[in-house]
């Protein structure tokens, strides 16, 4: 059988014995019709396979070689002439390639992933203890020599976190509070006890939603900042140029977004109460025609101070989680930017969860203390 | 006496060992070469001296300072006799080149702060900057300009040991050859000790007095270039000894006979 590409000839004496002649361009455009006519070619015991025909070659055709003459040599032997040298050095090169044995092949069956993840997520937290170590150290550095604090790192931290966020905080704490007293109206009008919907809008804002909304919304705006700012700075060296300079990142980064966080949170909470009891007031003007000064009145009824102390309590806890969060993430960035994305995700979903799930454990306590 | 002297140093990444029992010494006053391919970790080994890594095993003595227990005052102290210059210069993005320069006087230092703008001034001008320069943000400068302003802050606290991470890696071949021409201009006007990773081959073969070859995890060359030259290592033969060096250095240098070649 004859192609363009491939001549063959069965030498007349025996059958054991057969000629092979490639020509033409052994080239990734003719591949499929060269390996059609080398599948043609009979298994014997001989092959001369002269190559002098070959007029162009590239590596695709000298891999398809390699795979032909292997397959050839299991049959039986196989003389291969008329090559050139550069041809000879393709195929060299090619089959050391081929025989590099792959190392690092990875299972990765459901078991060994669990396993992964489970040491990933225990080494991570370690690692976060460690730096919530080396951050109270740093505090407690600083209260003993106060000077190194950096007011003017503080204050600038505490204008972008704090003041940058009323509108936000603001308008989200209003929103939610008028969502509270339509669905409490609604049920509350059933029983002709209207007036209860301060109580409701009111105590729930106050102790529960004015600081989980709070720090939900800081922990997506200032959390993920932190963390990319401080990973941006990792990428490009700047902390290691810090620290050859004999500057502890702590103090000059850490810090001053925890104590701005700290200060700040709870007076965005405190405003988010003003905003989300508004909202609610605005609700039930709207949905009960309770008068504003009907809703006023009851308010100072209702509303210990308690309740807006409990509330405030947890804020600059919540400040602490979602700083210290926002900050490990971005040590945590490696050396490329596509780490940068991965830790702000993380670090503003780990605070989400986290402010939630200590505002449940707050809950715990104060139920257990009875208030 | 050496200004810095490492021994037996063992780094490993998890499972990965960088280094096995990497041993050097640097002399004052000398322009030293960290040499090796890429993955024979020159740049963790620059980290091991400047305390941003520690080594799993092996002693670091760096200006009479053992690394090894070293407490933070000391650190403190020690970070302040040198200074690094950065691949990519690290500028802190958000202040000025002179902000830059003057941040380290500002913090570990109680000079006047008109004697800090002096200061400034002269490091701007000893790296060969305009003036104007100090006002602009590192994101205005050009390649050549950061590197220059990098070793300016590098320089600012008058250190007598100066870390170079590819200083002329990304630069034009006239800026890199001005760049090699005023670290030995530094060297000899401030007295100073230079260590440099590099593979700039005009570097090695013009300014720097004595190199370590860093390859399978070892030292396997140290010394001046001739000392190197003797070695038959793969990767001194590879990178010394191929006919473009051949032609363009060590027919030049009458090296070729130390050489082998």
């Amino acid at each position: 059988m004859n192609s363009q590409y491939l001549q063959y000839r069965i030498h007349s004496k025996s059958n054991e014995c057969i000629d092979v002649s490639s020509s033409g361009a052994w080239t990734l455009d003719n591949l499929r019709k060269i390996e059609n006519a080398l599948r043609a070619v009979p298994h014997v015991k001989k092959i001369i396979w002269d190559l002098s025909g070959v007029d162009d070659f590239d590596s695709a055709g000298v891999l398809l070689f390699i795979k032909y003459l292997e397959q050839f040599e299991t049959d039986g032997a196989v003389e291969v002439i008329g090559y050139t040298e550069a041809q000879k050095d393709m195929y060299q090169l090619l089959n050391n390639s081929e025989n590099r044995v792959l190392t690092s092949q990875r299972d990765n069956n459901f078991l060994q992933k669990i396993g992964k993840n489970t040491i990933d997520i225990y080494a991570d937290i370690k690692e976060f203890a460690t730096f919530i170590g080396h951050l109270f150290v740093a505090i407690a550095n600083l209260i003993i020599r106060p000077k190194n604090m950096r007011f003017k790192e503080i204050t600038y931290h505490a204008y972008e976190s704090g003041f940058s966020a009323l509108l936000i905080v603001g308008l989200t704490a209003f929103l939610v509070g008028m969502v509270i007293a339509y669905q409490g109206a609604v049920q509350l009008a059933k029983f002709g006890a209207d007036i209860f919907i301060v109580d409701t809008v009111a105590i729930s804002v106050v102790r529960e939603l004015g600081p989980m909304i709070t720090a939900i919304v800081i922990a997506g705006r200032s959390g993920s900042a932190y963390t990319a700012e401080i990973g941006a700075m990792k990428i490009t060296e700047e902390i290691s140029a810090m620290r050859t300079m004999g500057f502890d990142p702590y103090y000059f980064l850490v810090i001053p977004r925890l104590f701005a966080l700290m200060i700040t949170l709870p007076l965005l909470v405190f405003f988010a109460d003003i905003f989300g009891i508004l909202g609610g007031m605005f609700a039930a003007k709207m949905q009960l025609g309770l008068s504003v000064t009907q809703f006023v009145d009851r308010l100072y009824e209702v509303l210990d101070v308690k309740h807006y102390i409990l509330g405030m309590i947890k804020a600059p806890v919540f400040a602490f989680v979602i700083a210290t969060i926002g900050c490990y993430r971005g040590f945590k960035v490696s050396n490329n930017t596509e780490s940068i994305g991965l830790h702000t995700t993380a670090s503003v979903v780990n605070s989400i969860f986290v402010v939630i799930a200590l505002d449940a454990l707050f809950s715990v306590i104060y139920t257990g203390f009875g208030v | 006496m050496s200004v810095i002297k490492m021994s037996g140093i063992v780094t490993r990444f998890g499972d990965r060992t960088i280094h096995d029992g990497v041993s050097l010494h640097i002399e004052p006053n000398e322009i030293y070469g960290i040499l090796g391919g890429s993955g024979s970790g020159k740049s963790v080994l620059m980290k091991e001296m400047i305390m941003l890594l520690e080594p799993n095993s092996g002693e670091i003595v760096v200006l009479d300072q053992s690394l090894r227990g070293i407490s933070f005052a000391q650190a403190q102290a020690l970070r302040q006799q040198w200074g690094v210059l950065f691949q990519f210069g690290a500028l802190f993005s958000s202040m000025t080149i002179a902000e830059n320069i003057e941040v380290q006087l500002k913090e570990h230092s109680d000079i006047s702060k008109e004697m800090r703008a002096r200061l400034v001034q002269s490091k701007i001008a000893m790296v060969g900057l305009e003036p104007f320069v100090g006002s602009l943000y590192p994101s205005e400068l050009s390649g050549g300009m950061i590197k220059r302003a990098a070793l300016a802050r590098a320089l600012s606290m008058e250190p007598k040991l100066l870390f170079l991470d590819e200083p002329t890696s990304g630069l034009d071949p006239v800026g890199a050859r001005n760049f090699d021409k005023l670290i030995v201009e530094l060297r000899d006007l401030l007295d100073i000790t230079v260590v440099m990773i590099t593979h700039d081959l005009d570097s090695i073969f013009s300014i720097v007095d004595r190199m370590a070859i860093l390859a399978n995890k070892k030292v396997v060359a140290e010394g001046s270039l001739r000392n190197v030259l003797q070695s038959q290592h793969p990767f001194v033969e590879e990178f010394f000894k191929n006919d473009y060096t051949k032609q363009k250095y060590l027919d030049k240098l009458d090296l070729k006979e130390v050489a082998g070649v």
